[in-house]
């Protein structure tokens, strides 16, 4: 079954604020191999936030996504600063496109990602390919 | 004033992958989908065996970006799209992903990087784009 049309164009509500952990990104700069030194954070640390956006979205009854039919197709992030600890983040996410490509439906997401003062940190924009029985 | 010229080439990094380094990224991002840590998850999906997250090969690419700015903090873009998988077997040895650089162009905006990334030769990342900070 693909996804209703009426999908795109929603706005889903802000998710709930993350606080940012000087030892979350130790965890995460380590997964990696890497060493948080205690300045900006990795630059794809924003995507535990966005992850949290499009989570909502794919568990939201009303949209009809069966999870494990998803692939994350592509990610891409426009930054207006760099995350550091301390930040308290929430994600908003748009679904701004909905195509049918061989029985999958390839969403396009844009999530608008805020600090505790609502002003931008960042962009995240995800493509998830929900494929279709037999696809 | 960029630290960059275009045209140059940046240092390769190449990064080992094993099955620990996705467990510990999968608690510290919060995507615990089992086709990243379990192989029977991953064989009923039809996958040749356990693939790193999409989004932790990106992170490899952002930690490359990292030390050819000298820091972490200076990425102002980074995208790319999951063409192919990083299949990480359950060994101490892992595979390895390389992080290849080139400075593109240099504006007033910063350094377009152009990136491959590959495994065992073959490219993992689509179209990757990255652009580092004046």
């Amino acid at each position: 079954m693909p996804l209703d049309a009426s999908v795109k164009g929603r706005t889903f509500p802000p998710t709930a604020p993350y606080t940012v952990s000087r030892e979350r990104l130790v965890e995460f700069a380590a997964s990696t191999g890497a060493t948080y030194d205690g300045g900006p954070a990795p630059a794809t640390f924003p995507i535990v936030v966005a992850f949290a956006a499009m989570t909502a979205l794919m568990r939201d009854p009303s949209v009809g996504i069966e999870l494990h039919r998803v692939v994350h197709g592509e990610q891409r992030f426009l930054y207006t600063r760099p995350v550091v600890a301390g930040d308290e983040l929430s994600a908003t996410l748009t679904v701004e496109t909905l195509r049918q490509i061989g029985g999958a439906d390839i969403i396009g997401t844009r999530s608008e990602i805020t600090d505790a003062g609502g002003l931008p940190v960042c962009t995240a924009y995800a493509t998830l390919v929900h494929r279709g029985e037999g696809s | 004033m960029s630290r960059f010229t275009a045209g140059e080439v940046l240092p390769d990094q190449t990064y080992t992958v094993t099955r620990a380094h996705l467990v510990r990224y999968a608690g510290a991002s919060g995507d615990l989908n089992p086709i990243h840590w379990s192989d029977r998850v991953a064989a009923t999906v039809g996958l040749p065996g356990v693939i790193a997250h999409g989004m932790y090969t990106l992170a490899l690419a952002a930690r490359a970006l990292d030390t050819w700015a000298g820091g972490p903090g200076h990425v102002v873009e980074l995208g790319a799209k999951f063409t192919r998988p990083v299949v990480v077997p359950d060994d101490e040895a892992g595979v390895q992903v390389v992080v290849r650089g080139t400075v593109k162009n240099v504006t007033g905006e910063g350094a377009q990087i152009a990136l491959e990334v590959t495994c065992g030769g073959e490219k993992v990342l689509g179209m990757p784009r990255a652009v580092l900070g004046a």
